[in-house]
């Protein structure tokens, strides 16, 4: 029943259709209903003869109402408030959102990062460093304790030469790979965590000239440190592809998230180059991209936020 | 507690800075005057005298001071007059440096400072070297001294009282079974003591002593010669009982063999304003002898008239 698909349509994506929803069930008989909770695949036959609510479904469903409220909240929260807290959620949540603490740490200026730190004593009355160092266990740990620990400088100065043999220390450890991977090398560990943006774009472009290939492109590259790397000197296409895989079918809840996360985060700061990078990359504007895949309230929201000041 | 003694009616800023420019005018310089005013000024006021001098000179008065004295006493004088943050950065600038190297001072600095005052360091070395502060010691230091340098000079510790008992038990023992296997560059005794605050260190070495009977200072002496332990002996040192730290540092500068200038005006300029008065009292406790009594056998001349009046002596 076309109604039915539409219904099922307005729960499905990111976000709710709340006017379909409205207009649809709101409007329903009793006798549309059932033929809803027959059909829709969000219920299942009870042995007691009724067709009972699949709790999947029902915590699913309240994911994507909230998926409005959480962004509005993020959105008007404090940019320091808000890293601290995206940054303690990824600790609770475990190693496969250890992603966002390298995305926190890596993409926000010094001020911004320092900012986060003192909101972090104040919420949770821990060090970020200590709560990262504590509760991170594997490959990964040394990196993130480094990376937030950062208070990098902010000038244009490069020194070339030395960019250049910190691009041969970073060859060298992708060779050892074998014997030890790169992530925990000391010196990667070092160079990525201490020296300017600016700086690591030349290291980086002196490592394309010497190895011959990109250092996203090596293939021993554990993805944290890739996720690093990209984070530090080309944030836009970090951003970009961290967007196209939430909203990606089939999704999981966490990588959903991201489609809020960034374009929260980066509303006020860098959502236009983001938004070209994405075009470039994946060939659909990426307004197009929210329309079609964002629903309601939400994605009205998503998109005035990215429409402010056009 | 501050050593620093303040006039009660202190002259106008303007008026510092005539006198000032007028210790340096003619063939010599006035140093008794240069110290009456520096050394009784706290940091908003130097920091004042130091912009109000520009303005009405020209001149950085920094740059003043450099022309016109020399030796030790140019050094004193030049620390004294930055603010706390510059002299932070200056001092952990040099110990980076090839011939003035020192694991210890940026340790010292590192560990000695709250968590603002270790931010402002970071910030003024920005500022003043084009770098940040953690670049430098990754670059200069290596092996397990930057296994440890690293994370302390990156460190933004909470600073409140609480205190989990549970967690220091259990980190206690984590510190204990790691020197007990001689792991002393271990990532996880280096995590607790980078990471935690200064009050949950303090309440895990207190476990440490309850649970395993010694001091972890005690645990931590294994081998004399080994520098990288007693960095680590010192690190614990400063977090928890800065001031026995520092009169040590104090004791063995005045014992040495000529005297460790260095380290005596390093440690005077830096905890005048801070807690010099604990200092001097450690001092004579474990010396049974004053500290300014020590300074006056040990140094001279204007270098020994400025570290007394900034150690509160009654008439310098």
């Amino acid at each position: 029943m076309a109604e039915i698909e539409a219904l099922i349509k307005a729960f499905s994506g990111h976000g709710v259709d709340e006017k379909t929803v409205i207009s649809i069930l709101g409007n329903s008989q009793p006798e549309h209903r059932q033929a809803f909770r027959k059909e829709g695949g969000f219920f299942a036959e009870d042995e007691r003869r009724f067709e009972r609510w699949n709790d999947h479904h029902v915590k699913l469903l309240k994911h994507e109402f909230m998926r409005f409220k959480n962004a509005v909240v993020l959105w008007a929260m404090h940019p320091w408030e808000r890293d601290a807290r995206l940054i303690k959620e990824a600790l609770k949540k475990g190693p496969n959102s250890n992603s966002v603490i390298v995305e926190i740490a890596s993409t926000r200026s010094s001020d911004e990062l320092l900012g986060a730190r003192k909101a972090y004593h104040s919420l949770f009355e821990h060090s970020i460093e200590e709560d990262v160092a504590s509760h991170i266990h594997g490959k990964e740990k040394k990196l993130l304790v480094a990376l937030v620990s950062a208070y990098r400088y902010e000038g244009p100065k490069v020194k070339e030469d030395v960019a250049k043999s910190e691009a041969k220390a970073l060859i060298s450890a992708v060779k050892n790979a074998e014997k030890q991977n790169p992530i925990e090398n000391d010196e990667v560990v070092r160079i990525l965590s201490t020296r300017s943006k600016p700086h690591l774009k030349s290291v980086f472009k002196h490592y394309k000239e010497i190895a011959g290939q990109h250092f996203e492109d090596e293939l021993d590259v554990h993805l944290i440190l890739q996720a690093a790397v990209q984070c530090l000197i080309t944030p836009q296409s970090y951003f970009s592809r961290v967007l196209d895989e939430a909203m990606r079918d089939g999704a999981d809840k966490n990588t959903k998230k991201g489609l809020t996360r960034v374009l929260v985060t980066r509303a006020d700061v860098d959502i236009r180059a983001i938004s070209d990078d994405y075009r470039n990359h994946y060939a659909i504007p990426l307004a197009d991209k929210i329309e079609a895949k964002a629903k309601g309230s939400y994605k009205e929201f998503l998109l005035t936020l990215m429409a402010r000041g056009n | 507690m501050s050593t620093l003694t303040v006039p009660a009616q202190v002259p106008s800023v303007t008026e510092d800075c005539e006198q000032l420019r007028k210790a340096f005018e003619g063939w010599g310089t006035n140093e008794q005057l240069i110290i009456s005013i520096l050394a009784h000024r706290n940091a908003a006021q130097r920091k004042l005298i130091r912009q109000t001098y520009a303005d009405t000179y020209g001149e950085d008065l920094l740059k003043s001071l450099d022309k016109e004295l020399t030796n030790d006493f140019e050094r004193v004088v030049m620390l004294w007059t930055l603010d706390p943050a510059e002299r932070d950065a200056f001092l952990a600038n040099e110990a980076t440096k090839r011939w003035t190297s020192s694991n210890q001072v940026l340790m010292e600095i590192a560990c000695t400072r709250s968590s603002k005052q270790l931010l402002e360091a970071r910030q003024a070395y920005h500022a003043r070297f084009k770098k940040s502060l953690e670049e430098d010691v990754g670059y200069h230091t290596n092996g397990d001294f930057r296994k440890l340098l690293l994370p302390l000079v990156t460190a933004y510790r909470y600073e409140g009282d609480e205190v989990n008992i549970t967690l220091a038990k259990s980190e206690a023992k984590i510190l204990h079974e790691k020197i007990s296997n001689k792991a002393y560059n271990d990532e996880d005794l280096i995590r607790i003591l980078a990471t935690r605050s200064k009050a949950q260190i303090n309440a895990t070495l207190n476990q440490y002593k309850n649970v395993y009977g010694n001091d972890i200072d005690q645990d931590l002496e294994a081998d004399p010669k080994d520098e990288y332990l007693d960095l680590l002996r010192a690190t614990v040192q400063c977090l928890v009982r800065p001031e026995h730290y520092f009169e040590k540092i104090l004791r063995l500068a005045i014992n040495k063999q000529g005297t460790d200038e260095g380290a005596l005006t390093r440690v005077v300029t830096t905890r005048a304003e801070v807690d010099l008065k604990v200092i001097k009292d450690e001092y004579q406790r474990r010396n049974s002898v004053p500290l300014d009594r020590a300074v006056v056998k040990d140094t001279s001349g204007d270098y020994e008239k400025m570290l007394l009046a900034l150690l509160g002596h009654g008439d310098a």
